[in-house]
């Protein structure tokens, strides 16, 4: 076996966790964990690692949550805020203790989690916040524009605001969605957002229009998504990528204006899907890099800049993994069991991990992109030969069925994360 | 060869004016290598040039490091009503161009 740098800290890893061996022995084997964030990733985590049977806090500041999965659906009028509302209850009953509250730092020394009134110790600490809206990158749009330009990339009122305005919009108006470069929350759930919404459209104000402004060249399953367009809703998309001048440079609320390098377009409803970075207590912790994201380690997920902190979900760099629930899912599992080895005196296993990014182009059609990850030289690498797309020009009966499965897919993640 | 440009289309005399153009290009570096396992061949923008009223006034050498659908903003001093030129070539050696007349009064 070749000896590279890498593998040499990676087998130096117990070594070095070696300072911490005394306190995590005094739990006997079990420990104190505390998970700040409860979407997908933290709510699994928090889930799976009482489960093991580690003290489990779980600091979250809403009690709903809103899932981003399935809030297209909303946004089309094709299911109510109440179908991806979810508590904590189910979590509480099986355990684990839930804090209503924000976290506001993190003191890796004393391992504690500041929060307004306190503070949480731990022995290991779990960071699943998700994303947050970059209200500084984008000239004109700030928290005040997303009230009249909503982003709706965290699901709750800004969902509901967005659903209004296209509820409320004439025929024939424009739906604008401006779309970030990469990396952001969703690969394809910008176009899987133009697909329902010209469901709805069709149907509703037939005479209506959708602009992407986007700010990249290509997209997730961008064949698959034309192919259907084409099909569904000819002549109501209208995809304008970066080489034609499609990245949006600015916003005028008042105006209801989008801006490009090459034009202005004044459009009846704007969805305005900013930049993003990790969620603000990333950066408090320093845990995120310059990059606003967490580098991790692809096997346990801890970060690589403050030891005794796992970021999952959203907000760490995950290689090759895309930012989405079914990745959160996946890492937050792969945490657990790497926090339980290591609380346990142990060494934690290989990981490999799996994503399946379902769209629904319309209630009964759907496809996905599934991928298969390992680690690589550092990094969490796709599997070549395992997963893939759906295939272009399948029957109507396949598209169907993968609505289906997509549908099966919510219930059993939400069930899993959320009871 | 498609290329999306910005010339304000009047200014007032003394104007500093901003002249913006995207070329979509790939811009192949000609160190990549594709799915077959060989070199991809360079293809890259290699000049961009602009004239006003005929008179060249600003020129670029562009190189494998600029990335795909180079953009590029300068600015100019409106001094008279004329046309503006865009000409840039490419990995053939062939002269691609896009015009705009500024009217200044």
């Amino acid at each position: 076996m070749r000896l590279t740098r890498r593998r040499l800290l990676a087998t130096g890893g117990p070594a070095l966790a070696l300072p911490f061996l005394g306190r995590e022995a005094r739990a006997q084997g079990t420990g104190r964990v505390v998970v700040v964030g409860g979407g997908f990733g933290g709510a699994t985590a928090a889930r799976a690692l009482a489960a093991l049977g580690h003290e489990v806090t779980l600091v979250e500041r809403q009690p709903t949550y809103w899932t981003c999965p399935f809030s297209n659906a909303v946004l089309a009028g094709l299911s109510p805020m109440e179908a991806i509302a979810f508590g904590y209850d189910a979590l509480r009953a099986g355990g684990l203790t839930v804090v209503e509250g924000e976290a506001q730092g993190i003191d890796p020394e004393r391992r504690e989690v500041r929060l307004g009134d306190g503070a949480l110790p731990y022995d290991r600490l779990v960071l699943s916040p998700g994303i947050d809206l970059r209200f500084d990158a984008l000239p004109g749009y700030d928290e005040a524009a997303a009230e009249v330009m909503p982003h709706a990339w965290k699901a709750g009122p800004q969902t509901e605001l967005l659903r209004r305005q296209i509820e409320a919009m004439e025929d024939g108006g424009v739906v604008a969605i401006a779309v970030p470069e990469n990396p952001f929350r969703c690969p394809p759930g910008p176009y899987e957002r133009a697909s329902l919404i010209a469901h709805y459209l069709k149907a509703q104000k037939p005479r209506s229009k959708i602009l992407i402004l986007d700010a990249k060249d290509a997209f997730s399953k961008r064949p698959l998504f034309e192919e259907a367009w084409a099909a569904l809703y000819p002549g109501l998309i209208e995809w304008v990528p970066v080489s034609l001048g499609g990245k949006v440079v600015g916003v005028d609320p008042g105006t209801m204006t989008l801006r490009t390098d090459f034009a202005e377009h004044r459009v009846a409803v704007a969805n305005v899907i900013p930049p993003q970075r990790a969620g603000t207590i990333a950066t408090a912790a320093e845990v995120a890099d310059a990059t606003g994201w967490c580098p991790v380690s692809p096997e346990t997920f801890e970060s690589a800049l403050v030891p005794g902190i796992h970021v999952i979900g959203d907000a760490c760099l995950a290689g090759a993994m895309p930012k989405s629930a079914f990745s959160a899912n996946a890492q937050a599992k792969v945490a657990a069991q790497a926090i339980d080895a290591l609380l346990r005196g142990g060494t934690p296993g290989p990981s490999k991990l799996i994503n399946t990014c379902y769209s629904l182009a319309a209630p009964d059609y759907g496809f996905t992109v599934a991928g298969v990850y390992q680690p690589s030289d550092g990094a969490l690498a796709e599997v070549e030969g395992a997963g893939g797309t759906s295939p272009l020009g399948a029957p109507a009966a396949v598209r169907a069925a993968e609505a289906d499965y997509a549908r099966a897919w919510y219930g059993t993640i939400t069930a899993e994360a959320f009871g | 060869m498609v290329a999306m440009v910005n010339i304000p289309e009047t200014a007032a005399p003394g104007d500093i004016v901003e002249v913006k153009i995207l070329i979509s290009h790939p811009m192949e570096t000609g160190f990549r290598t594709g799915a077959d396992g060989n070199l991809v061949p360079r293809d890259i923008i290699h000049e961009l040039r602009c004239l006003y009223a005929g008179e060249e006034v600003f020129r670029a050498e562009i190189f494998p490091a600029i990335a795909a659908n180079p953009f590029l903003g300068f600015f100019l001093r409106a001094t008279e009503t004329a046309e503006v030129e865009l000409l840039w070539t490419d990995e053939a050696g062939q002269e691609h161009s896009e015009r705009r007349t500024l009217t200044v009064g």
